[in-house]
């Protein structure tokens, strides 16, 4: 006999807005408080502190403009954030300041979460939509100095860029990056020489998200139809369908895997967040706790796996956070 | 008859003479039938005798010249083998041109398409005759384009003029449309407005099928015009007739058709191919999951058998979904759709609800447009309509005839009041028809409203009543007896009937129905048609009908055959629906009025489906007639 679904650990209300985009920072050691971070519609970033629940502090950057992707760079004290007026920010909090320190005008209009990757100390890579309709630049920050432009063949129709993972095997490797298109298509490419290594057409409609797990080399993307589209990377750089997964309704806005690449969670469009065994894409639990689409998913960072937590984004404003599986 | 060939001067007028005379006394069939065979064959090869088959011909009396042409076109089996009998008999004889290019396309209209097409062919098939095609062209183009031969010729008369002019366009060649595309192009413009003008579909399709044949021979490059109608055989059969297919094209050519289809065909596989190195390779074996220990069975899944599909639900009360449907917010979009799709049933379920706002919500539903793509939506529309008169009939009678005759509706929403009002009346009237369409046994056959061809469905319905009604004299009562319950129709007839006549002959500044809106017009009247037959056993039918006799009687010679139509349907209805005592006691002189009438629609109405409908009324009539008489009084 199954058991219920497990509810939310605790709820943070209070954003005022829809939430489209959670991270964490929990790995701190002692007396580090664990952190969230999320970004609403209303431009806001909302600092939430894990042992009292309660927002420690807001930040205001993106001229009331939605925020749509919040990162940290190698720690709570340096913050990344995307937003709707067209910026990406690097912020200072360490020892209480709120301020921007940098910025980069992406001219992108769309909703593409730029990816980042730490290259080496003090230095990252980060894939972002350009402003042609297309291409994908990937920066280094943080001089701002630009690296590359992928650029698609003449005539590919791939159209805009929807989701971006920046990864290399292991720390002396060549970085790639895996991009998902309106079209459907996932493309691997070779950073360093700008080239496609591979293309597969995963869906009939865009690529909503997508996330890649470097170890088994293995990734999975969801877009706007009822099919998660598994597929895996062989020893010549080539995609190939691994397998699908059919849902019950359609439409994920948000993909992750936990960092110990157990388990996975998406975000949908049906309110539901769903959590999947990773090796085999097991259907695990669904979590029906938001009244509207939900639009992130993000597991914690703690370095006790007890402690480990899952939050999740919506609509209706509120982030629910679980506790589930954290036992393995 | 034989001749002597060879050297000898020989006269046959003679044979000319007897010919004629043979033709004109109706005799055609007989001696061409003999004739024309033996003349076909004897022509095929010898210039000889095709002189003397002219020579034949030209001696034939002006008198006579009609009926022996007349017969030869008809008997031809091809438009090469009459070239060859008649030679140029057409430029050399005054009375055979006349006869060929203005008597057979223009006075006549009995012939069929292969007479047209071998008078046609003829004509082109010479360079001396090719002029006269021209002039046949444009004639026939005149009388194709003219706006009071469109109002006034029968329809069949119509068809063949387009069918002439359909096979000239296919005979004409590349610079002889170049001197006269101008002119081609003005008829054409003239004639597609008649044709689109005309309330009777079938008239509408044929200006549409020969305005773009035309347009497609003058428009050799760039866009063609086309429109969008319903194919039939008639629209099949017509474009058909653009084509020439001469009789000697030789048949090998079609192997090279298929050989060209299947290279076309191969072309399309090989990018296919090429696409398979990018697309999925097959799914990876499943070995490899068995093979590997499971560390997710430490993984428990949760109980998820609550997650189903997400379904939106629509409101549960009648006011909810009036505050759904015109609230302006447009995230909603999910949460409108479920409202439109659940209103019908939600009304029928809840008559008290709705009654308290049933105003307000036809108001709504009148003007209610369809915000997203849902599958259906006039139907939903109409049926929620529908449900609301029904269940409060008479102030939303009394709003909706309200607002039939009101400023600033559309036209497709005047007709929609109207088609309402027939479906709701059908549903109070005969009650146990909603929502069923067979009824074994019984003589009543549902109407169907939702098209715009509904009238051909409600003259079918009204003549297999009267039909059914003419000769219950002769086999009796055949009908299964249905169980029985109270008209609704009955106390609220008067409501659907009564404010849609009044004001018609009041023209408002964007309607007029007695002006341009004729179409209205006649929907108005198929309208007042079916009313009056719902209205059987009701109380205020003997009013409907002397109102409706008054009525008709004020319209009776309108131009519109779409209108006379629904006139004459009208006087059917009340035939059948007002009691014969009353009819006898209050309406006889407009009765005997309305008789002579009937007389000379059924004589002299140029619309086919007219004549037919006064001669089912007289018919009518003359039942009440012997019915009275059959009483013993």
């Amino acid at each position: 006999m199954a058991l219920p679904p497990p509810d939310p650990q605790f709820v943070l209300r209070g954003t005022g807005a829809a939430v489209h985009t959670l991270h964490f920072s929990c790995g701190g050691p002692e007396p580090d408080i664990p952190l969230l971070f999320s970004g609403s519609e209303n431009g806001f970033i909302h600092v939430w502190n894990l042992k009292t629940h309660r927002v420690d502090s807001v930040l205001d950057g993106h001229g009331r403009k939605s925020v749509y992707c919040v990162e940290t760079m190698g720690g709570k004290d340096r913050l990344l954030s995307q937003g709707r007026d067209q910026r990406i920010c690097l912020w200072d909090l360490a020892e209480g300041r709120t301020s921007v320190t940098d910025s980069v005008f992406t001219e992108h209009v769309g909703f593409c979460r730029c990816s980042l990757l730490k290259v080496a100390q003090g230095r990252w890579l980060m894939a972002m939509a350009a402003r042609s309709l297309e291409e994908v630049q990937i920066l280094e920050l943080p001089s701002k100095t630009s690296v590359c432009t992928l650029k698609p063949e003449v005539g590919a129709k791939l159209g805009m860029p929807m989701c971006l993972k920046l990864w290399q095997l292991n720390c002396g490797s060549q970085p790639v990056l895996l991009a998902g298109y309106e079209d459907g298509s996932v493309v691997l490419w070779n950073v360093s020489m700008g080239k496609v290594l591979s293309q597969l057409v995963c869906h009939q409609e865009p690529v909503m998200s997508l996330d890649f797990d470097s170890e088994k080399a293995k990734g999975i993307s969801g877009s706007s139809e009822k099919v998660l589209s598994i597929w895996s990377l062989n020893e010549q750089q080539n995609l190939q369908v691994y397998k699908t997964h059919e849902l019950v309704n359609a439409g994920i806005s948000d993909i992750t895997i936990r960092p110990d690449k157990k388990i996975l969670a998406t975000a949908g469009w049906d309110h539901r967040i769903r959590i999947f065994g990773w090796k085999k894409l097991k259907p695990l639990a669904v979590l029906d706790y938001h009244t509207a689409t939900a639009h992130c998913v993000s597991f914690s960072d703690h370095s006790n796996p007890r402690e480990r937590l899952l939050a999740a984004g919506s609509k209706d404003q509120r982030i629910s956070v679980w506790s589930i599986y954290a036992q393995t | 008859v034989c001749f002597i060939p060879g050297g000898l001067d020989c006269s046959i007028s003679f044979v000319s003479h007897v010919l004629g005379k043979v033709c004109v006394h109706g005799r055609q069939k007989e001696i061409l039938g003999v004739l024309v065979p033996r003349l076909t064959d004897l022509t095929k090869s010898d210039c000889i005798w095709q002189r003397i088959c002219w020579r034949l011909m030209e001696c034939v009396p002006d008198r006579w010249m009609e009926a022996v042409v007349l017969g030869f076109v008809q008997r031809a089996p091809g438009a090469d083998v009459l070239s060859r009998l008649l030679g140029n008999l057409v430029v050399k004889n005054k009375k055979a041109q006349f006869v060929v290019t203005q008597k057979i396309l223009l006075l006549q209209y009995g012939h069929t398409t292969a007479v047209l097409q071998n008078l046609l062919g003829y004509l082109s098939l010479d360079s001396l005759r090719r002029s006269l095609l021209l002039r046949v062209l444009q004639e026939l183009l005149e009388t194709w384009s003219s706006s009071s031969a469109v109002k006034h010729s029968p329809a069949e008369q119509q068809l063949y003029i387009s069918k002439a002019i359909l096979i000239c366009l296919s005979h004409l060649k590349e610079p002889e449309i170049e001197t006269c595309r101008q002119e081609l192009l003005k008829s054409m413009m003239e004639g597609m407005k008649c044709h689109l003008d005309s309330s009777l579909p079938q008239l509408r399709r044929l200006g549409m099928v020969v305005a773009e044949s035309i347009s497609l021979k003058i428009n050799t490059e760039g866009p063609v015009l086309k429109f969008e109608y319903e194919e039939d055989d008639e629209t099949r059969e017509l474009k058909s007739l653009l084509v020439q297919t001469p009789s000697f094209r030789v048949i090998p050519s079609l192997p090279d058709d298929d050989r060209s289809e299947k290279a076309g065909a191969a072309l399309p596989l090989v990018p296919e191919s090429n696409e398979k190195s990018h697309t999925a390779a097959p799914v990876m074996p499943d070995e490899e999951s068995d093979a590997e220990l499971d560390s997710d069975d430490d993984l428990i899944p949760y109980d998820m058998s609550e997650d189903k599909e997400l379904k939106i639900k629509a409101p549960v009360y009648i006011r909810d979904c009036i505050e759904v449907l015109t609230g302006s917010r447009s995230e909603d979009v999910d949460k409108w759709e479920a409202t439109v799709k659940a209103l019908e049933s939600l009304v029928r379920k809840n008559p008290a609800a709705t009654r308290e706002v049933s105003v307000e919500l036809a108001k709504i539903l009148l003007h209610l447009e369809g915000k997203t793509c849902i599958e259906g939506f006039v139907e939903l529309r109409q049926r929620a309509q529908v449900a609301v008169l029904t269940t409060d009939p008479i102030p939303v009678a009394k709003y909706l005839t309200s607002q039939f005759y009101s400023l600033n509706y559309s036209l497709r929403q005047r007709m929609d009041i109207l088609d309402v009002l027939v479906l709701a009346a059908q549903e109070l009237s005969c009650p146990k028809f909603h929502g069923k369409t067979k009824h074994s046994g019984a003589q009543k056959p549902c109407i169907e409203l939702l098209g715009s061809d509904s009238s051909k469905d409600w003259r079918r319905i009204v003549d297999e009543r009267i039909k059914s009604k003419t000769r219950r004299f002769d086999m009796g009562q055949s009908r299964v007896e249905l169980a029985s319950c109270p008209n609704k129709f009955n106390s609220v007839a008067g409501y659907f009937f009564f404010p849609l006549i009044q004001h018609f002959d009041r023209p408002l500044t964007t309607f007029d129905l007695l002006g341009e809106d004729h179409l209205v017009l006649g929907r108005l009247v198929h309208t007042l048609a079916i009313l009056m037959y719902l209205a059987v056993n009701t109380v205020a039918v003997t009013a409907m009908g002397k109102a409706l006799l008054e009525f008709v009687w004020a319209l009776r010679f309108h131009t519109d055959s779409y209108v006379r139509q629904g006139l004459l349907s009208c006087i059917s209805s009340l035939l059948l629906s007002v009691p014969t005592e009353q009819i006898l006691a209050d309406m006889t002189e407009e009765l005997l009025e309305t008789q002579s009438w009937l007389g000379d629609v059924m004589e002299k109405d140029p619309d086919g489906d007219c004549r037919r409908l006064a001669l089912q009324n007289l018919l009518l009539m003359e039942n009440l007639k012997k019915k009275l008489e059959a009483v013993p009084s």
